[in-house]
């Protein structure tokens, strides 16, 4: 589904990414994990478009095509789903309306026909059970005074509504409480399917214990250094990060 | 300097060669004479003006506008009003003014509720009171139109009569070989306990050069409620000035928004006296400019009693070479105390060159108050962009979605629903284009 292949890229002129290589087919779960500026967010923005990421060399294919050539929204459109760990308030835009649109435009590319007002109103409704969250929230403007928590709901909400085929939860887990974490969690599993996959960018293992993830990779200086499975989580969990960045030192030495 | 005096002195010669100077009123002709002498005195702002130094229309005027005559009566105006989507959409009193000269052939009736009177009709003790509010001292323009108005119009609104349908005073406006300079006027008196809301708005007929040089003034009485909506929306070639006075009274509200949107230049000047306690003034306005069409809104109000409340919310979207100016004047005399005085000022440039020149004035003199002030000026939100369209939502309606949400606030102070989504439906054309 997902194939990066030697991904470098750069902000302002310094690189972040030195050259990453991932696999992802239908069905997964990856972890990326990594200490705190190993450059796991500008993977997922990257992947998602954020046009102040420079790509400076390899290729990104995404169900056969080349994902790099497409606009952050082509890239949504086509099924790219990136979780924000910043969830942006944008007071004055309401949330159904902002959301209608975003079914209705991503429905328009795929060929199909728009949804009606009340279409989309059962449509919200069952995806609002999934996440457990609060009517009101959305008749209200877009994250605008809304919680840490409510914000990463939000997120997932939106998730379930526009059903990707690659969800990028980007540091999801910060801010959260462990009742927040688990609601999202059980959203996340319950959107799970054989035909879409999951990265789930996170700093800590703890979300790993409700999103169970098929494969752990873990981050350093641009590079992917280690991979495996959901034990390397635990791993990494019980003895820090230290012992990566010795081992990489190690072997670069 | 010379040289600018020297264009400030053709500019009134210009003028005071005018038919319109020339007509003789003879209830008007103190106000004419003081009008006169002030104009004479002052002449009109130069560059250096401190009040209009962002915006020289003195010299707009002077380089485009040749004949400062009226333009002649537009015939068939029965025919093409009845053309005009938003007329038509609207349900209220007309009262039209066929090139500033006020029609009432053309006008409805008023169920009386108000009265509407010519001012070559009314009595001494009325013509009295034009030009007490709007004082020609206060402004060249001001003064330009007292001396140049060869009609007008006083709208009464009687102790408590409740209007609910809006008065909509519509000026068809036409250049011709005739002239180009109209001097409409309007003075309201809205009585004890009424209630009104008054939507203003010119249809130009034509794109030719013309100068449209207004004075409102408005005596709003013990506990009326006062609405006023104004839509500017002419074309590339109209010069404006409004001049609006209002005096607010005991518990009264006086609520004015106005929307530019197409000109060449207009300056507003818009002064509240809130005279006695408890009363309340908002005063909001949305401009979304482009081209090189200039803006300029010039806000007063003076709190002068304790526990009177002021809003003011002016919004700008600017794109091309357009210039906006603000300037919010706010007093606070030393009794006035327990006022609440708020004024916001937001603007999102959408070009390299385009300008926005903002100015909050703030002078309080009560220390039990409670004032604020903000003005900002920025481009668009880069990262809700990136939100937006990482949702699918593509680029150009991303970008309307935030323009729109922006100018919503303003938008929202409108309570007349036919004429709000009149409004809405401009931004949105507007908002959606190559804007």
């Amino acid at each position: 589904m997902l194939s990066v292949k030697n991904l470098h890229a750069s902000v302002e002129g310094t690189a972040i990414l030195n050259g990453i290589n991932l696999e992802i087919k239908p069905g997964e779960v990856h972890a990326i994990m990594g200490p705190n500026g190993s450059g796991k967010s500008t993977l997922a923005s990257v992947l998602a478009g954020r046009e102040e990421y420079e790509v400076t060399a390899g290729e990104v294919t995404f169900k056969g095509k080349d994902l790099l050539e497409l606009s952050p929204e082509d890239r949504a459109r086509e099924g790219v789903f990136l979780a924000f760990q910043y969830p942006v308030e944008i007071p004055g835009v309401s949330s159904t309306n902002f959301l209608r649109t975003a079914v209705n435009q991503v429905r328009e590319y795929r060929g199909q026909e728009p949804l009606d007002a009340v279409k989309f109103l059962s449509l919200m409704k069952e995806k609002m059970k999934l996440v457990e969250i609060d009517q009101k929230l959305l008749s209200r403007a877009l994250n605008e005074g809304f919680s840490g928590g409510e914000k990463k709901k939000n997120e997932i909400f939106q998730m379930a509504v526009l059903e990707p085929t690659l969800s990028i939860l980007d540091e999801t887990d910060s801010g959260l409480d462990i009742d927040a974490l688990k609601v999202v969690a059980h959203g996340v599993n319950q959107l799970k399917s054989k035909d879409n996959a999951t990265i789930v960018v996170t700093h800590y293992q703890r979300l790993l214990d409700y999103i169970v993830p098929d494969y752990v990779h873990v981050l350093f200086n641009g590079q992917i250094v280690k991979s495996g499975t959901k034990e390397l989580a635990l791993e990494l969990e019980e003895k820090g990060y230290d012992w990566i960045k010795d081992e990489v030192s190690g072997t670069a030495v | 300097m010379t040289l600018s005096l020297k264009k400030d002195h053709k500019l009134l010669d210009l003028f005071l060669k005018s038919e319109s100077v020339k007509t003789d009123l003879p209830a008007f002709s103190d106000l004419k004479a003081e009008s006169r002498l002030v104009l004479e005195k002052a002449g009109f702002p130069v560059a250096k003006s401190e009040e209009y130094k962002y915006t020289n229309i003195s010299k707009k005027i002077a380089d485009t506008i040749e004949n400062p005559n009226a333009p002649s009566p537009i015939s068939g105006l029965e025919k093409v009003e009845t053309q005009q989507e938003l007329i038509q959409s609207i349900d209220g009193y007309r009262i039209i003014f066929n090139n500033g000269i006020p029609d009432f052939n053309l006008s409805d009736a008023a169920d009386g509720l108000f009265d509407v009177d010519y001012f070559t009709d009314l009595d001494p003790s009325e013509v009295k009171e034009i030009g007490k509010i709007e004082k020609s001292e206060k402004d060249p323009f001001s003064a330009l139109n007292s001396l140049s108005f060869t009609q007008g119009i006083k709208i009464n609104i009687p102790e408590g009569s409740v209007i609910k349908k809006p008065l909509l005073l519509i000026n068809y406006v036409k250049a011709d070989e005739n002239g180009s300079c109209i001097h409409p006027r309007v003075f309201i008196k809205a009585g004890k306990n009424s209630q009104a809301t008054i939507i203003e708005l010119s249809i130009y007929l034509n794109e030719e050069t013309v100068f449209v040089n207004s004075v409102s003034e408005w005596d709003v009485a013990q506990n009326a409620h006062i609405r006023h909506y104004k839509l500017q929306d002419g074309h590339k070639h109209t010069l404006e000035v409004h001049n609006t006075g209002a005096n607010v009274h005991r518990d009264a509200n006086l609520t004015s928004v106005v929307m530019s949107l197409e000109a060449g230049m207009i300056r507003n000047n818009l002064s509240l006296n809130l005279n006695a306690s408890n009363c309340e003034g908002n005063m909001y306005g949305l401009y979304l400019l482009n081209g090189k069409t200039h803006v300029d809104n010039h806000t007063n109000v003076d709190h002068t009693q304790p526990h009177c409340q002021s809003n003011e919310l002016y919004k700008g979207i600017l794109t091309d070479h357009s210039r906006g100016v603000f300037n919010g004047k706010i007093f606070v005399r030393q009794i006035a105390q327990k006022t609440n005085a708020f004024q916001q000022n937001n603007n999102i440039l959408l070009s390299e060159d385009a300008t926005v020149n903002t100015k909050p004035q703030l002078e309080i003199w009560a220390d039990d108050v409670k004032c604020s002030h903000g003005c900002t000026t920025g481009q668009l939100d880069e990262e809700a962009l990136f939100y937006l369209r990482a949702r699918g939502i593509g680029k150009e309606s991303a970008r309307a979605l935030l323009l729109y949400a922006f100018a919503g606030e303003v938008l929202d102070k409108i309570s007349v629903a036919p004429f709000k989504k009149y409004c809405e439906k401009l931004v949105h054309e507007r908002l959606g284009g190559s804007y």
